[in-house]
């Protein structure tokens, strides 16, 4: 009964592709994979954009948007968007008349194309991968780094000083990003040993014993996501990381010139992109569709992937609340002194923890808890003093006079 | 240590998340349309026409004399003046305007008709929920969209609205008091005309001395000694407004 | 009967898609040398490098086929872009010839090198006998051959990446103390 409960998608499927003519199966497999993976992270982007304003509203001591009616019923700001969407549609679409057309017009869809194939490698439940692809975590990368193709086309093709600014700032911050957001992947690839989303998830199963072994339980399990969710806000260009469209230095940064529907793409496209590597996050570190302890596994496994899911958007958008704009050397001092170190020591020390598993004697499992442990914080301490290295002090603002 | 004060940021925005549930006096926003601020006394946005009394076109204080039309930076007022007069608050037959428009796309809200207005006739307003569908018309006020009685303005502006509606009574007494002094004198002129000449010819002389020319304020018409003596203050008493000197 | 009637439609829709994707990149190809503005060829370029990391892909080669992606579109195409942002304007400049000067010298270094990647590759004698096999490869075999017989040449070659980037380093550095 849970065993049905639990597969209940995959039988589903299974169902839906039998009924059709066998020449045809292929096709309608991959069809009855994407379409609803788009729609139910579609209603996640319409859900998660009301929720952000209203959790947003609610830090700021806000009401947030409550006033979208229907037919006369209130809502409680429930279908604003909808409304979002309607305004979006039918609003002009605007190119400018510098702007290189083909590029502008590629940009959107460059970036919103591989954002939604990011997708088709995550493991949404037990047997609930799109695609079980043996370097799935490679694909992931590798697809997402497309967008930092699609967001220079779109600041350099606007002709805009303020796009082009955004898109330079965005190029640097991904490709500064990128390289601890790998980095700190690598461990639970080496420790799992596979490249595969599936099998990393199975890895962190609760096998014989009573705990699950999600890999953020471990020193350099957490260490390491840490660092993949500070590079993971960067990446999709999330406050505190929005220098890329800091509305109050360079008005939308490299959205500037895009308006209605091209603008609503990008507004979806760098959604999609959280909601992936959220989905990469939970996938990697947190343990996947599994449950925490074997008491729990009687819930179905998609409902633990989201609810995973959705702790760590809502953690996103809290986030969001609380901190202020870096600047752009913050940005990249963050990125190369801090998040890099940090991910190279955490391949030394999950390689230790790795060695240390074989060990027989007695205290064995809290020496090796408490070598590992310090070999984290240590350098947490010392490269974040380093970081600061006393060179903090009010900044000498010198007026006109 | 690095993200301490993260943490203390996050611990923050969250009492404020959860907070905002359970104390509605953290929320600091107002329901807008259905709730409104308590209006504020100094708030200004666009001039309207102050009248006196029951009938607007009546107790309509302007005299249409056209000082704000030409005062006005933006140049947003347009006034005509009507060929038939009407009498003002102490009795006395004043110009009224025929046409008195004020474009409030135009506008700025600068207040300088408010300062230079001698009759307490144009005051600013405190409505802003003034968007329309038509961009042209809609924006045009006219003399009758303009209008707004004196105990509006006592509402909006208290305080100043007593001032001016006290000088404005000041003015109504001494009015009466030096038609009552100007008929006794006449009387008493009368009676001693025939038997002491010299003393009208003083009366006279008395006159033409406090008469100043090119005022426009009820009390500077030629009076007569006994009248000029009885009130201490020959000049405008009211508190808040400059004297207008053309 | 059905079976070998699917076996067919897949063999045909494969060599459908490989010549679609041939011909992504090699128009990707010629409109990079073509074209008049520079973004624009560098922007064909990460087309052409698409279309190759697919190909890869086709032949069930995932790992070259991301690696290829994540290297070449990721990486390489965005330098290029920042490149070429960084030094001239990217604006077109008119009354240039279509071919420089020296392209038959050109032409001859291409074919060079051309040649120097072709003969090993066709006088491997390896070769005919891999292609009879499934071109599969497991990531994990990849990394077992990498890290066992193929160990020599990954160190030199992550030696010479290494000493490149210090010695870009080294030359950004003494610019600045200038």
């Amino acid at each position: 009964m849970i065993d049905s409960l639990d597969q209940i998608f995959v039988s589903l499927k299974h169902w839906l592709v039998g009924l059709t003519p066998e020449a045809w199966q292929p096709l309608v497999s991959i069809l009855v994979s994407i379409v609803p993976i788009m729609a139910l992270f579609g209603t996640c982007f319409a859900a998660t954009t009301i929720f952000e304003r209203k959790i947003l509203g609610r830090a700021q001591n806000r009401l947030g948007p409550n006033r979208v009616r229907a037919f006369g019923v209130k809502t409680f700001g429930l279908l604003q968007p909808i409304a979002d969407g309607i305004k979006m549609l039918t609003k002009e679409d605007i190119v400018p008349f510098a702007a290189d057309k083909v590029v502008h017009f590629l940009a959107p869809v460059v970036l919103t194309t591989p954002a939604w194939m990011l997708f088709s490698v995550i493991p949404l439940g037990r047997n609930m991968a799109a695609i079980d692809l043996d370097a799935g975590i490679l694909f992931f990368f590798a697809v997402g780094s497309a967008s930092e193709l699609a967001v220079f086309m779109a600041g350099w093709s606007s002709k805009n000083k303020y796009s082009l600014v955004g898109s330079m700032r965005a190029i640097a911050q991904m490709i500064s990003y990128e390289v601890p957001l790998v980095l700190s992947t690598i461990p639970v690839l080496m420790l799992a040993g596979t490249l595969s989303p599936s099998q990393v998830v199975e890895a962190q199963g609760v096998g014989t014993g009573f705990f699950a072994h999600w890999f953020v339980f471990t020193p350099w399990g957490l260490s390491g996501f840490v660092v993949f969710l500070i590079a993971a806000t960067a990446e999709s260009n999330r406050s505190p990381f929005d220098l890329p469209e800091a509305e109050s230095e360079i008005i939308a940064g490299f959205l500037t010139e895009y308006s209605g529907f091209k603008y609503a793409l990008f507004f979806l496209g760098e959604y999609i992109g959280l909601f992936a590597v959220a989905g990469m996050a939970v996938t990697l570190f947190l343990g996947g569709w599994q449950a925490p302890c074997k008491a729990l596994e009687f819930i179905p496994s998609y409902l633990w992937f989201f609810g995973k899911f959705a702790v760590l958007i809502v953690f996103f958008i809290w986030v969001r609340a609380t901190l202020p704009r870096l600047r752009l050397d913050q940005l990249l001092a963050l990125a190369w002194r801090f998040l890099v170190p940090l991910a190279l020591i955490n391949l030394v020390v999950a390689a230790l923890w790795h060695f240390m598993g074989s060990w027989q004697f007695i205290a064995a499992m809290p020496v090796r808890w408490g070598i590992c442990a310090m070999l984290v914080v240590l350098p947490f301490v010392w490269f974040a003093r380093l970081l600061n290295g006393g060179k903090v002090a009010p900044r000498k603002y010198r007026y006109a006079e | 240590m690095l993200g301490l004060g993260i943490i203390k940021g996050l611990v923050e925005t969250g009492r404020n998340f959860v907070g905002s549930y359970f104390k509605p006096e953290r929320l600091v926003t107002i329901q807008y349309p259905e709730k409104h601020l308590p209006p504020v006394e100094a708030a200004r946005t666009i001039p309207f026409l102050v009248y006196d009394g029951k009938d607007s076109m009546k107790g309509l204080r302007c005299t249409a004399c056209t000082i704000c039309e030409t005062e006005c930076p933006p140049k947003c007022i347009y006034i005509v003046k009507d060929t038939v007069k009407k009498p003002d608050y102490l009795g006395k037959m004043q110009n009224q305007p025929k046409v008195f428009d004020i474009d409030i796309s135009v506008c700025m809200g600068c207040g300088i008709c408010v300062e230079v207005c001698p009759f307490e006739s144009i005051k600013m307003d405190q409505v802003f929920e003034l968007s329309g569908s038509d961009r042209f018309g809609a924006m045009l006020l006219h003399k009758a969209q303009l209008v707004k009685s004196n105990d509006y303005f006592g509402e909006i502006c208290h305080e100043q609205a007593t001032q001016i509606n006290a000088a404005r009574a000041d003015d109504v007494r001494k009015a009466e008091a030096k038609a009552k002094a100007d008929a006794d004198a006449k009387a008493k002129a009368a009676a001693v005309a025939v038997s002491n000449a010299a003393a009208g010819v003083a009366a006279v002389a008395a006159s033409s001395m406090t008469a100043t020319p090119g005022t426009t304020q009820p009390d500077s018409k030629p009076a007569p000694k006994a009248a000029s003596t009885s009130t201490p203050l020959p000049a405008p008493s009211k508190p808040t407004v400059p004297s207008a000197t053309p | 009967m059905a079976e070998r009637l699917l076996l067919a439609n897949i063999v045909m829709l494969n060599s459908i898609a490989f010549y679609i994707l041939a011909v992504i990149t090699l128009a990707g190809a010629v409109a990079a040398l073509t074209l008049r503005n520079l973004v624009h060829c560098a922007l064909c370029v990460a087309a052409s490098f698409a279309g190759i990391a697919l190909i890869y892909l086709q032949l069930d080669a995932e790992f070259v086929g991301f690696a290829q992606i994540l290297v070449y579109i990721g990486a390489v195409a965005i330098l290029v872009l920042f490149t070429v942002l960084l030094t001239r304007g990217t604006e077109v400049q008119a009354g240039v010839a279509f071919l420089s000067r020296s392209w038959p010298a050109g032409l001859a270094v291409t074919a060079l090198v051309f040649a120097a990647i072709a003969a090993p590759i066709l006088l491997t004698p390896e070769l005919h006998k891999l292609a009879a096999d499934s071109a599969s490869a497991p990531v994990r075999k990849i990394g077992e051959e990498l890290m066992g017989n193929y160990v020599l040449p990954l160190e030199v070659i992550g030696l010479l990446l290494t000493s490149a980037l210090l010695g870009a380093v080294v030359i950004a550095m003494q610019d600045k103390k200038d």
